[in-house]
């Protein structure tokens, strides 16, 4: 419940890229224990905070069950470490020369767990049934833009766009599910939802509800068999708990809280124990403004509200240092992101400047008032999220510095959205963005997508980033879809339609019996098979 | 006595369905929708694709119409199936984790008695005495001291520090190869911690409601007279002042019925226990309608039977009820 919003994934996709990161990945200080000889054996532990709801990964949204959905499935292609695209259960693919044909060719000798061969059937059954209006699932938008589908032989499956659509290639990532068990059945009635059967280096082994899934490592595997035999991934609902659990030795792996990896973990016995990583992670928090309220109609009071904050004192003050500032809607150190945008930078003097030059001025109470109405906003949040809370409280009080009264309020999820989001029923809002690898985000700022229930709910309407947006998932030239997505950038800092404050940093641990892991782009989880512990250190058998 | 049983189990129906109707309105009045913790917030998610779950759970039709229907379901015993993503029966998701929570209840239900009434009856013998006064800041102190932080203490102090107790769960890894008896040591060592907690925060109510009903009797003439007969002391208490004062605790055992089936969030998130609190608690967050209607109904139902159980012991226990002497 902690970090809810967080825990919500936004496509498919990411269980391909669990946790991204810029180059390079710092690597904590730890103590070297020599890499020991690669062996097979032993199981991993990992911790969440929150249990799978369904293993078929269409019809579930939250992390966990993308958590293991990533272990036990194949897509046709996947991110490779450094987050370019590469084949998985593709082979490899081609595009036609005007951009509407992708071909696949698929793999052979690929099993499913129970056996069967993975041809292309399996790949139309995954098109037709997410594309089915009787399922409920949150991923038929990528797969709409489809015009046709065939499969010529059980190793070539083709599809065929009506207009170029560079997020189609990523969107074959999707988890494939197996035609031979599912079809002419009701998914959503499925065993296979309680027991996946997938492609993935790990077949399922069993689910105690609110206690563990325990998954058993495949040893025919196309990649090879995973040096870890089992993992077993625990149901502890309490961060404090768990990380007691990890220090008692109950869990080999587990998210720290900023605090915890600061303050609590920096003891040569934790150390010596467990290895700690650090990298950005795949999200940004902002500040969001409804642009149809008046107050936030000149562009000027947004630029003298994020003038206003120190994005770093947030940095430090809710996150105790471990993220980085944002600048915009990508992460720094991907091929999107411009680092080069106009910052406006920490400068409550310029804010003063700004709104002054908006009509703004002074009123008795410090308060800026304008046309007899003050500048007076109430900022919400969901609950349950401790950091966003302290930042809205670090910028009520920078704010107030420059005569700006913000209020905050925080309020459960649900009707959070429904009654506030939904119904453009606020002022300002603290919440947080995935960032999926591919720079496409057409429908968070394409003025199309203002409608209700549609993710432009700050109204934000431009013309020329809405050409942009559309040439931009035109083309799959990384050269003319980077110049688009800079100007894009450029525009959005001039504009603030958002104030982005920073990208958390993803703080992974993991016991240091545990060899072979190599932090990446991608974060620590893309070589998950090529862990290992050596066989005299191994704790499980 | 029959009539008068027959007669309480019909009122049980017009009750049970007067708390449906009302659980039913006062949920669906909360904001939001099971849909929102699905989809909202995604980038990837169209108003149509929302359109079709609201749809694929039936929440586009009017609200007295879905009552209906959740209330012909009902008649069958059919519960109908979860809102959340793994679309699963109610009935499956609350009978995986209502042993859990029924045992633990049980077993922290009959250990708070077995402790309870014997230190309340010695509070009450000894009155203000050092032991009386002691025991009263022992059974406030549990009722004080907020639950998750003293688990969390005794968390850090037996399970990281000297490493004798199982710090969170109910069994150890591996626990599935092990042989019976040790696999029942195994899940008694993960009870002791959630357990103990549970019954020192839950000593203070019925100690205190034991020594003010243990004192009012032993006020009474008929001690006084038992007394006089010359009856040692030990008789008098146990044989002429437990069974009356007894009398009251019967309704609060009846009123516990009901706690059986419900637990604390706080405590089973805390203890990583599977229990009905947590399945209760998320099913809330998710607007999770049929798993939070077969909850209650279930619980309102125990509810009245705990009432009526309570009642018939009562008339049992005191031949004045049960003879219409009131």
């Amino acid at each position: 419940m902690r970090d809810r919003a967080r825990t919500f994934l936004i496509s498919a996709l990411l269980i391909l890229c669990l946790a991204g990161c810029d180059n390079g990945g710092e690597r904590q200080r730890q103590l070297s224990r020599g890499q020991g000889i690669p062996a097979y054996g032993d199981t991993i532990v990992e911790g969440s905070i929150g249990e799978p709801s369904n293993l078929i990964p269409i019809l579930a949204s939250d992390s966990a069950s993308f958590d293991i959905a990533a272990l036990v499935y194949n897509g046709l292609v996947k991110y490779d470490k450094d987050l370019n695209l590469t084949g998985n259960l593709a082979q490899s693919w081609d595009i036609s020369p005007d951009g509407l044909t992708i071909t696949f060719r698929l793999r052979r000798g690929v099993k499913w767990h129970d056996g069967a061969d993975f041809t292309s059937r399996d790949v139309l059954y995954t098109y037709r049934v997410i594309i089915d209006p009787k399922t409920p699932t949150a991923y038929a938008e990528d797969f709409k833009q489809v015009k046709k589908v065939e499969a010529p032989d059980p190793y070539t499956f083709r599809a065929t766009y009506a207009k170029p659509f560079a997020p189609a290639l990523a969107s074959w990532g999707t988890a494939m599910l197996p035609a031979h068990l599912l079809e002419g059945k009701d998914i959503t009635r499925s065993p296979l939802s309680r027991k996946p059967i997938g492609t993935g280096p790990y077949r399922f082994k069993e689910w105690i509800p609110g206690q563990k899934v325990v998954l058993e490592s495949f040893h025919d595997y196309f990649e090879g068999r995973p040096y870890i035999d089992r993992y077993v991934y625990r149901i502890i609902p309490d961060t404090s708990t768990m990380y007691m659990e990890l220090k008692a030795g109950g869990l080999d792996l587990m998210s720290l809280t900023p605090i915890q990896y600061q303050r609590q973990t920096d003891t040569p016995e934790f150390l010596s124990r467990f290895n700690k990583y650090r990298y950005a992670a795949s999200s940004y928090v902002y500040l969001g403004y409804n642009l149809g309220n008046p107050l936030f109609g000149d562009k000027r009071a947004r630029q003298a509200i994020t003038s206003a904050i120190s994005k770093q004192e947030i940095i430090q003050g809710a996150l105790l240092g471990m993220g980085q500032p944002a600048h915009g809607p990508y992460k720094p150190g991907t091929w999107a992101y411009n680092a080069g945008v106009k910052d406006l930078g920490y400068n409550p003097e310029k804010a003063r400047t700004l709104l002054a030059k908006a009509g703004w001025k002074p009123g008795s109470d410090g308060i800026l008032v304008k046309d007899g109405r003050p500048f007076r906003f109430t900022v919400l949040t969901n609950q349950g999220n401790e950091q966003r809370l302290k930042t809205a409280q670090i910028i009520q009080q920078r704010l107030r510095a420059v005569g700006i009264d913000v209020r905050i309020r925080v309020l459960e999820w649900s009707s959070f959205i429904t009654h506030f989001i939904d119904k453009r029923n606020f002022e300002a809002v603290i919440l947080a963005w995935t960032i999926t690898p591919d720079p496409d985000i057409f429908d968070v700022w394409h003025s199309s997508k203002t409608g209700p229930k549609e993710l432009n709910f700050i109204g934000f309407r431009n013309a020329e980033v809405d050409r942009l947006l559309d040439e931009g998932r035109r083309t799959f030239d990384r050269e003319k879809r980077k110049h688009c997505y800079y100007r894009i950038q450029d525009i959005l800092a001039e504009e603030q339609p958002y104030t982005f404050l920073f990208v958390p940093d993803a703080l992974p641990v993991v016991s240091a019996r545990f060899r072979g892991i190599q932090p990446a782009p991608a974060g620590i989880s893309y070589n998950f098979i090529h862990w290992y512990a050596p066989k005299e250190e191994q704790v499980y058998k | 006595m029959i009539t008068y049983l027959a007669k309480r189990i019909l009122m049980l129906i017009p009750l049970l369905i007067g708390i449906t109707l009302i659980t039913f309105a006062v949920i669906h009045l909360a904001p939001g929708e099971p849909v929102d913790m699905q989809i909202s917030m995604s980038p990837k998610v169209s108003a149509e694709a929302r359109q079709r779950i609201r749809e694929f759970y039936g929440l586009d039709k009017p609200l007295h119409v879905q009552y209906v229907q959740w209330l012909g379901r009902m008649a069958r015993l059919d519960f109908g199936r979860s809102f959340a993503p793994d679309n699963r029966p109610v009935t499956d998701k609350i009978a995986e984790r209502i042993p859990i929570t029924l045992s633990l209840n049980l077993i922290a239900l009959i250990l708070e008695f077995g402790i309870a009434l014997p230190i309340g009856i010695l509070a009450a013998v000894r009155r203000d005495t050092m032991l009386d006064k002691g025991i009263t800041v022992f059974v406030f102190v549990g009722f004080a001291v907020p639950t998750f932080w003293l688990a969390l203490l005794l968390m850090y102090f037996f399970g990281v520090k000297l490493g004798w107790l199982p710090i969170s769960g109910l069994h150890s890894l591996g626990s599935d190869r092990m042989g019976l008896f040790a696999w029942f040591a195994d899940l008694l060592k993960h009870l002791i911690l959630p357990i103990g907690v549970m019954t020192f925060g839950s000593l203070a109510g019925l100690s205190r409601y034991m020594r003010s009903s243990m004192l009012e009797v032993i006020r009474q003439d008929y001690i006084t007279t038992a007394r006089a007969k010359g009856l040692p002391e030990r008789t008098v208490i146990l044989r002429h002042a437990l069974r009356n004062a007894l009398l009251p605790v019967i309704t609060f055992l009846g009123f516990s019925l009901p706690g059986l089936i419900g637990g604390s969030v706080i405590f089973e998130t805390i203890f990583a226990i599977p229990g009905m609190g947590q399945l209760f608690y998320q099913g809330v967050m998710m607007r999770d309608y049929p798993l939070i209607m077969g909850i209650l109904v279930i619980g309102a139902f125990l509810t009245l039977i705990g009432n009526l159980l309570a009642d018939v012991c009562y008339s049992i226990a005191d031949p004045r009820i049960r003879q219409g002497r009131t």
